[in-house]
């Protein structure tokens, strides 16, 4: 192998490991402020790309329908739960006004929205833009309607919801996407060369809005209040709520994170890859390889395992190209044995 | 909650057994050999995961070992699908022992994602190997035989299959009422409990694994019979999660939930296929949406599944019976369970010098020194923070010492585990009860007679474990009846009062016979009756001749029951010396009540 190949596989994993990095973080944020491990993750990536790409082909952006659908379970739910608990306390029709706008009103301005434009025509920004638009109160809502109500149960219990959600929104996303994946365009077609490495844009960009995202993510978690609140939940829900910080709050804002996150990782990678509706599962599975590399719990280790998966997928690929996958989700097993060794002692409930 | 529902168990299976012999479609046959076939896998998880409180996505994959192992076999080489059987069973149980070895020892949640990049990985393996004809399978599996006789129909395999799974059932029944039964069960409380009662939680966890997997690979080895074929796709990880679901929705806690949860869902997916098609059009993949949704909803109205709603209704016909019953008289050679010698009275038996423990650059305990003699009753008191608990820990063997010496009996203890501590003698009660509320308190203090015991698990499987295991109960029962709980003797440990708790878990310390009894805040939160109730308990030990050292900060309740106090402060010994003396010490009421500027 030349020094040029190495180059290229080089280039090639960085740019794949920065997007499992993006997926990584989203799911270390999940599972740190809500114990659930976001399996449904991967959908939204798929949400994001080919709803991207129905906005590209002039289609109608047909998860609009889910967001209606699901806005409107939503709303049930929230009004159930406000006559059940009548006889304690007086209808808050503050909430339920909100719960209207949110729930109601937002998904079909957005498909009006959808409707009113001509999208085809958009710069690309402005089309995940709007797509975003639709994913992240995609997220918040699942939240609601399947996580908050049982906010408090066991790791493994949400685990299996978590898991009912994913196949759900797999399903649906065949209903609403059909067998077929599709690419986006290329969001530039300028390139330039390193040396004798030649540098695509396409890789400058993904490593660029990735790079900028976990930047970003730092200065909130680390300078905003609301980043500060996040981070006070996942160290102790109990010791977060009574210092008057919303738990559910914390968990629907994580979940909105994570689906916009799984979005932009779906909308970075489709000018590169053909992305179906079930292509995500696949791709988030390897952010969480490089999350548990990071313990679930630390943001730097998770994005240095992103990387080093990222980089170990695209050279596996050069030299064993059939064991690539297995090569890649066996890595988990070494790294497992590492932590079990230097982690000394066990779990206590 | 635990109910006897033995009759409605057997009539439910006996139900398997004649529906073959029915005039019944051959479609509905083979429903009833995939129905056996996911539940001896969903049997596994129960055992590894409602009961041990280990989670796996991967049985898939061992299914697909057992699959692949016998076909490879019996294909390419030739050989006995008998052989396919032992070779598969011993391929799992590898795989499994390997990595289980890697993950148990992390905390919960690491287990489940391993299996599910373990279960992706052997999923990729089975379709790009060469010799196991890449996506294609392996195809032309002889069918089974015994003594010439062919049992390829369909039918008679449905026998073959539903045998193996109440062979499976039974053992499985039998394990858990057993010795390393209520080890395993003890598994699902964190590790410090059943460390403190001698078991061995990281074996016994690699052993449930070991053991579902080993079910799983059976499955496996009769699916490829059944099937005559092999291709990777039954093996990926959407079927790891099913047999999951499976597990989950019939009740994960209890054995015949596997079944239920199974016949359930594979009922439902069947008919699902055939009718949301006619219903909403064939564009789409509707059945796992409806599966989601309903595993969802489940979940919300009823976390553990759907046989404790069969059972109690059930129950309303057929008042339960206790299932685990202690023999009334003393079994043969209950006389010859093992006993420690006692020391004699007023003999040095815990012996603390000069022990430190630090956390980074906080000294909890900084040099503390005291000694207990055989026959006494000792408090160790001090205000909130004091690192009375942390000096608890150090004995225990929970944390070991930074420096320092801690002798028991003469033997050094202060870099043992609580595991080898027990062993030597010392038994513990834990200031936040570690019960299994769902079992008998008979069940729960058996707990505590882990180490007076050897029978394997194998044994258990086997029912060879009964002598002993009628010795380890009419001790429990004993200890139960010496501590005045007797006529709870059945009834579950989460419906007892928190003083009853507390007394049942001094009955469970004493079954490991111990020299020295070790009580963590015994009375926090106990009403005055309860107090009393202890206090008459340990002075009815002490006048037994046992030793106690009393973890305390209600000063009420340890004046009138010890023979000595010792007073900590930051993590310093500030006094000892007798109660009277105590209560008039000045350094003491300083610590208490703030000092007198």
């Amino acid at each position: 192998m030349d020094f040029g190949i190495f180059a290229v596989l080089a280039q090639d994993g960085v740019t794949n490991g920065a997007v499992y990095a993006l997926l990584a973080m989203a799911l270390v944020l999940v599972f740190s402020v809500t114990r659930i491990i976001f399996l449904p993750q991967g959908e939204f990536i798929g949400f994001g790309a080919l709803t991207v790409a129905a906005l590209q082909s002039s289609q109608f952006p047909r998860l609009i329908w889910l967001l209606i659908g699901i806005g409107v379970l939503t709303f049930l739910v929230e009004l159930g739960s406000a006559l059940r608990q009548r006889r304690y306390k007086p209808l808050p029709r503050r909430l339920l006004m909100w719960s209207v706008i949110e729930n109601l009103i937002y998904p079909s301005f957005i498909w009006l929205l959808a409707h009113t434009f001509d999208w085809q025509g958009m710069p690309m920004a402005v089309q995940i833009l709007f797509t975003l638009a639709i994913t992240v109160p995609l997220g918040i809502m699942i939240y609601r309607v399947a996580f908050q109500p049982m906010a408090e149960a066991s790791v493994l219990v949400l685990l299996i919801v978590s898991v009912g959600v994913h196949f759900a929104l797999l399903g649906m996303g065949l209903f609403i996407f059909g067998p077929e994946g599709s690419t986006t365009h290329p969001f530039t077609d300028w390139s330039t060369a390193l040396g004798e490495m030649p540098v695509s844009g396409q890789s400058v960009v993904v490593m660029a809005v990735a790079g900028s995202l976990i930047g970003l993510l730092y200065l909130f978690f680390d300078r905003t209040l609301y980043g500060k609140a996040l981070r006070a939940t996942a160290v102790n829900r109990k010791g977060a709520q009574l210092v008057g910080i919303g738990t559910s709050q914390a968990g629907r804002m994580a979940f909105g994170l994570a689906a916009g996150l799984g979005t932009l990782a779906g909308t970075l990678i489709a000018p590169l890859n053909t992305v179906g509706y079930d292509t995500g599962f696949v791709v988030a599975l390897k952010g969480f390889v490089a999350a548990i590399v990071g313990g679930l719990a630390s943001y730097p280790l998770a994005a240095a395992g992103a990387l080093l998966v990222g980089l170990l997928e695209s050279y596996s690929s050069y030299w064993a190209s059939a064991y690539k996958e297995v090569i890649v989700f066996t890595l988990i097993i070494p790294v497992l044995a590492w932590r079990s060794l230097t982690s000394g002692h066990g779990d206590e409930e | 909650m635990k109910m006897s529902t033995k009759k409605l168990q057997w009539l439910m299976f006996g139900w398997f057994f004649v529906f073959p012999f029915l005039p019944v479609p051959g479609y509905w046959i083979t429903i009833g050999n995939y129905i056996g076939l996911y539940s001896i896998v969903a049997l596994g998880l129960v055992l590894l995961t409602g009961i041990g409180g280990l989670t796996s996505f991967g049985q898939a994959a061992f299914v697909g070992l057992g699959a692949y192992t016998t076909a490879y076999l019996s294909t390419t080489l030739g050989w006995s699908p008998w052989v396919g059987l032992g070779a598969g069973l011993v391929v799992s149980g590898l795989a499994a022992a390997l990595i289980g070895s890697v993950t148990v020892r992390l905390s919960g949640h690491f287990l489940p994602l391993a299996t599910i990049a373990w279960g992706l990985s052997l999923y990729y393996l089975f379709g790009t190997i060469e010799f196991l004809g890449k996506y294609d399978g392996l195809s032309g599996i002889p069918a089974l035989s015994v003594f010439g006789i062919d049992l390829s129909s369909p039918r008679v395999m449905y026998g073959v299959i539903w045998l193996c799974l109440g062979g499976c059932l039974m053992l499985v029944l039998n394990l858990l009422n057993s010795r390393p039964g209520r080890a395993i069960r003890a598994l699902a409380k964190g590790k410090t409990m059943p460390e403190a009662m001698g078991i061995h939680t990281a074996q016994y966890k690699i052993l449930i694994f070991v053991l579902a997997a080993l079910m799983a690979s059976l499955s496996g080895w009769l699916y490829a019979h059944l099937q005559r074929s092999v291709s990777a796709t039954p093996f990926g990880l959407h079927m790891g999660i099913e047999y999951l679901f499976m597990a989950v929705v019939g009740g994960v806690g209890h054995v015949w939930g596997a079944i239920l949860g199974a016949v359930v869902m594979t009922g439902l997916k069947s008919q699902l296929q055939d009718l949301l098609p006619l219903l909403l059009g064939s564009n789409g993949n509707f059945e796992i949406v409806v599966f989601g949704v309903m595993i969802v909803l489940l979940l919300l109205w009823s976390r553990d599944g759907l046989w404790p709603w069969v059972a109690s209704v059930w129950a309303k016909f057929h008042p339960p019976e206790p299932e685990v019953v202690a023999p009334a008289i003393a079994p043969d050679g209950y006389s010859d369970l093992p006993r420690r010698a006692r020391p004699q009275a007023g003999a040095l038996i815990l012996e603390v010098s000069d022990a430190r423990k630090q956390f980074g650059g906080l000294v909890a305990v900084k040099d503390m020194a005291f000694e207990i003699r055989a026959g006494e009753v000792v408090g160790l008191i001090g205000p909130n923070g004091a690192g009375k608990s942390t000096m608890f820990n150090l004995v225990t063997g929970v944390l070991p010492a930074t420096s320092g010496e801690i002798r028991f009996c003469g033997e050094r203890i202060d870099q043992l585990d609580s595991r080898h501590i027990v062993r030597m003698g010392i038994g513990r009660s834990f200031q936040h009860v570690h019960l299994i509320p769902q079992l008998s308190v008979l069940e729960n203090v058996a707990m505590g007679a882990h180490l007076r015991g050897r029978s394997s698990p194998l044994a258990a499987a086997l029912r060879l474990d009964r002598h002993e295991e009628a010795r380890l109960l009419f001790l429990a029962a004993e200890q139960i009846r010496r501590v005045g709980l007797g006529e709870y003797m059945h009834t579950p440990a989460g419906s007892l009062a928190l003083g009853q708790q507390r007394i049942l878990e001094i009955a469970r310390a004493l079954c490991t016979d111990p020299t020295l009894l070790l009580l963590d805040e015994p009375a926090a939160g106990l009403r005055l009756k309860e107090k009393e109730a202890l206090a008459d308990l340990i002075r009815q030990l002490k006048g037994e001749g046992m030793s106690v050292l009393l973890v305390e900060h209600d000063m009420d309740f340890v004046m009138g029951l010890t023979d000595r106090l010792v007073v900590m402060e930051f993590g310093s010994k500030i006094a000892e010396g007798l109660p009277a003396e105590i209560q008039n010490n000045e350094a003491v009421l300083a610590a208490y009540l703030g000092g007198v500027e």
